[in-house]
C-alpha cells in the first residue's frame, strides 16, 4: 500500500516535471514575449535598447537555461509576478483559487445530489419510458455546449426575467452572503447542468451492471423487496465505480469550469487561466497550468486509492487489465 | 468488419444471417439511434449543398450589407441577417461544413494515431508498452482545456513554419484538427491495447506467427479487425465531443478564425449581441447541440449493436 502510493506519487512528480518544461517551452512559443510588450508600451526604444532589455531579461539564452533558472526559483517558492496585475503570482492564485471551490463544490455537490437518483431510479426499469427520460435528458447535459448554456441561461434569467445577475461576483459595496450567493446562482447552475448528465450515466451503468449480479438474485430470492435490495444490497457495490469516476472527473471539472467562468465573469481559476494565457502574462499562465494538471493528478490518484480500498478484491498491484 | 458480432450470434438465432445483417437488424432496433443517423445525414447535406442554396437564393454568404443588419426572416433571408447584414442561413450552413470537417477529421486522425499507439503497445508489450502507457497515462493527465487554449494560442511563425503557411486563411482548419488529434488519441489507444493484449496469445495469433507471417502482418491482418467494434464506438463518441471542443475554443476566438464560419465563432459575437438579437445567439448553438447529441446516441447505438452485453462506458 505504502509502496503503491510512494511510486505513484513519484510517477505524478515525473509528469509534473515533464509537463511544467512542455508547458514553459509552449509558453515561449506564443506570439509576444514580455520584451515585446515593453516595445508597444514605449515606442521609443532603440533596437540596441531592444538586445539590452533582452539580456537584462535572460530572454537571449536558450530555453533550457531559461526553465533551469524558473525551476530554480520556483522550488525556493518564488514564482514570479504576474504581469497583468502586478502582484506576486501567488497573490493573485489564492483568492481564484476560492472561488473556484466555492463554485466547484456547489456544482459538484448539486450535480451528485441530481444523478446519482435519476440514474439509480433510470436503472431500476431499464429500457422503459422512465429510462428513456432519463438517458434522453442524461444525453442532453453531456451533448450541451457549456458556453452556450450560459449564454441561454444570461438571456432567460438575467435579460428577460431580470432574477439574477449576468455576471461578477458580488454587487460593489455590499458583502453578505446572501448577494454573493445571488451571483453564484447562474454560473452554478450552468456547470452542474454541464455535469449532471455524466454522473447520471455513470451511475446508470454502474446499477444495471451490479443488479446483473448473482447476490442480487438472492436477495430476491429470499423474498426481500425490491427496495431493500436496490438500496441496501447494490447500492453499496454499484457506487464503487462511481466513486472513483467523480475523483477523475474532479481534475476535468476543474479545468472545465473555465469556460463558464469566463462567460460569467466570474473570477476563478480558469477565468484567470484563459487572461493569463490571452494577457501573455507566462509566470501565471505557467503557475495556473501547472496547478490544473497537479489537480488532475491527484484527482487520478485519489481514484485509483479509493478504488482498492472499496473493492478488497482489487490490489494495489493488480492494476494492469 | 464484423469480427467480434459472431461471438454473440448465438444470443439472436432465430435464422440463419451473417453478423454484419445481425448488427444491422440491432442497430435498427435503437430508434433514438436510428432517428439520429437521419438527423446527420440531413445536417451532412445541407451542409454540402451550401453552394446551392447560396445559388438559389442569390445571395453570397460573405456579402456585408451594413444596410441591412438583423433583417428578421424574410423571403429572401429565411432566418434573416446578422450583426454585418450576412444571410444567417448560410453562414450556418458553411459553418457547418468547417465545424463537421474538423469533428469528423480530428476523430480519424486521433483514432489512427490512438490504434497505432495501442496495438503496438499491446503486441509487442514489455517496454514498450510500459513507455507508451506511461506516456499515455500522463497526456491524460494533462488539464484538457487550458492545454488546447495554449496550443491553440501558439505562434506557428516561432514553430519554423513559412510566414505564408502560418497566415493562410484555412490555417486555423488544419491547426485544430491536428491539437484536438494530438491530446484526444489516449481513449482509442487503452482500449486497443487491452484487447490486442489478449488477443495476441489466442490460437490464430499464434497460428499465424507459426506459418512465419511478420508482426506487422499480424497485427494489421490478424488483430486489427477483432478491434474495428470498440475503435468504431470510441470514434463516433468523440466527434461530438472535438465538435464541443471546435466550438469553445472558436468560441474565445482561439479555433477557427473569420471569415471562415464554423458553429463556434458564429456564436462569438453572440455575447454582445444578446440584446439586439437573441435569435442570433441560438441558431448556432442549437446546431452544434443537435449535432453532438446525434453523434452520442448514433455512438451508443453502434455500441448496444456491435456487442449487447457491453458495459456502457460513458463518454468523457
Amino acid at each position: 500500500m505504502l509502496r503503491y502510493l510512494c511510486e505513484r506519487l513519484l510517477q505524478s512528480a515525473v509528469v509534473l516535471a515533464v509537463m511544467s518544461f512542455v508547458i514553459f517551452g509552449l509558453i515561449g512559443l506564443m506570439p509576444g514575449d514580455p520584451v515585446d510588450l515593453m516595445i508597444s508600451a514605449d515606442p521609443d526604444l532603440t533596437s540596441a535598447d531592444i538586445e539590452k532589455l533582452r539580456e537584462i531579461y535572460g530572454l537571449d539564452r536558450p530555453v533550457v537555461e531559461r526553465y533551469g533558472n524558473w525551476l530554480l526559483a520556483a522550488l525556493q517558492g518564488d514564482f514570479g509576478f504576474s504581469r497583468l496585475f502586478a502582484q506576486p503570482v501567488f497573490d493573485v492564485l489564492l483568492p481564484a483559487l476560492g472561488h473556484t471551490l466555492t463554485l466547484l463544490g456547489i456544482s459538484l455537490t448539486l450535480a451528485l445530489v441530481i444523478g446519482l437518483p435519476l440514474g439509480i431510479w433510470a436503472a431500476v426499469r431499464p429500457y422503459s419510458v422512465r429510462d428513456y427520460s432519463v438517458n434522453l435528458f442524461a444525453f442532453a447535459g453531456i451533448s450541451m455546449p457549456s458556453f452556450w448554456l450560459g449564454l441561454l441561461l444570461i438571456i432567460l434569467f438575467a435579460v428577460i426575467l431580470g432574477w439574477f445577475p449576468a455576471g461578477g461576483l458580488g454587487t460593489p459595496g455590499q458583502d453578505g452572503w446572501a448577494d454573493k450567493l445571488i451571483y453564484l446562482v447562474l454560473p452554478a447552475t450552468s456547470l452542474t447542468l454541464a455535469s449532471v448528465g455524466g454522473h447520471t450515466r455513470y451511475m446508470r451503468a454502474s446499477m444495471l451492471e451490479t443488479l446483473r449480479q448473482d447476490y442480487i438474485r438472492t436477495a430476491r430470492a429470499k423474498g426481500l423487496s425490491e427496495r431493500r435490495v436496490v438500496l441496501g444490497h447494490a447500492l453499496r457495490n454499484a457506487l464503487i465505480p462511481v466513486t472513483t469516476i467523480i475523483a477523475l472527473d474532479f481534475g476535468f471539472l476543474f479545468s472545465g469550469a473555465l469556460i463558464t467562468e469566463t462567460i460569467f465573469a466570474y473570477p476563478g481559476m480558469g477565468k484567470l487561466t484563459f487572461d493569463a494565457v490571452m494577457g501573455n502574462d507566462f509566470n501565471l499562465a505557467l503557475v495556473c497550468l501547472l496547478l490544473a494538471t497537479l489537480v488532475t493528478l491527484a484527482g487520478n490518484i485519489l481514484a485509483d486509492l479509493a478504488y482498492s480500498w472499496l473493492d478488497p478484491r482489487i490490489g494495489f498491484e493488480g492494476k494492469k487489465q | 468488419m464484423t469480427g467480434p458480432a459472431s461471438s454473440s450470434a448465438t444470443t439472436a438465432a432465430a435464422k440463419p444471417s451473417t453478423p454484419l445483417m445481425l448488427v444491422t437488424r440491432r442497430f435498427l432496433r435503437h430508434r433514438l439511434a436510428l432517428v439520429s443517423a437521419g438527423v446527420l445525414a440531413v445536417l451532412a447535406l445541407a451542409s454540402l449543398l451550401a453552394p446551392v442554396v447560396e445559388n438559389g437564393l442569390g445571395l453570397d454568404a460573405n456579402t456585408v450589407n451594413l444596410f441591412n443588419r438583423f433583417a428578421p426572416p424574410s423571403a429572401d433571408h429565411p432566418l434573416g441577417t446578422d450583426e454585418a447584414g450576412r444571410d444567417v442561413l448560410l453562414r450556418l450552413l458553411y459553418g457547418g461544413q468547417v465545424s463537421l470537417f474538423v469533428g469528423i477529421a480530428a476523430a480519424l486522425t486521433a483514432a489512427v494515431l490512438g490504434t497505432a499507439i495501442g496495438l503496438t503497445s499491446g503486441y509487442f508489450g514489455g517496454r514498450i508498452d510500459a513507455l507508451f502507457m506511461r506516456v499515455t497515462d500522463g497526456v491524460i493527465a494533462l488539464p484538457l482545456l487550458p492545454l488546447l487554449i495554449v496550443l491553440a494560442a501558439l505562434d506557428l511563425e516561432k514553430l519554423g513554419f513559412a510566414p505564408e503557411t502560418a497566415q493562410a486563411e484555412s490555417i486555423s482548419l488544419y491547426r485544430i484538427v491536428v491539437i484536438v488529434a494530438l491530446v484526444g488519441w489516449t481513449t482509442v489507444a487503452r482500449l486497443v491495447r487491452a484487447t490486442a493484449l489478449s488477443l495476441r496469445e489466442r490460437p490464430f495469433v499464434l497460428a499465424a506467427r507459426a506459418q512465419g507471417a511478420s508482426s506487422l502482418r499480424i497485427m494489421t491482418v490478424h488483430i486489427l479487425p477483432n478491434l474495428a467494434s470498440p475503435i468504431i464506438v470510441a470514434t463516433t463518441l468523440s466527434v461530438g465531443n472535438v465538435i464541443l471542443l471546435e466550438s469553445v475554443l472558436s468560441f474565445l476566438g482561439l479555433g477557427i478564425q473569420p471569415p471562415l464560419p464554423s458553429w463556434g465563432n458564429l456564436l462569438t459575437n453572440a455575447q454582445e449581441l444578446i440584446w439586439d438579437a437573441p435569435a442570433l445567439a441560438v441558431y448556432p448553438g442549437l446546431a452544434i447541440f443537435v449535432t453532438v447529441i446525434a453523434f452520442n446516441f448514433v455512438g451508443d447505438g453502434l455500441q448496444d449493436a456491435l456487442d449487447p452485453r457491453s458495459l456502457e462506458r460513458g463518454n468523457r
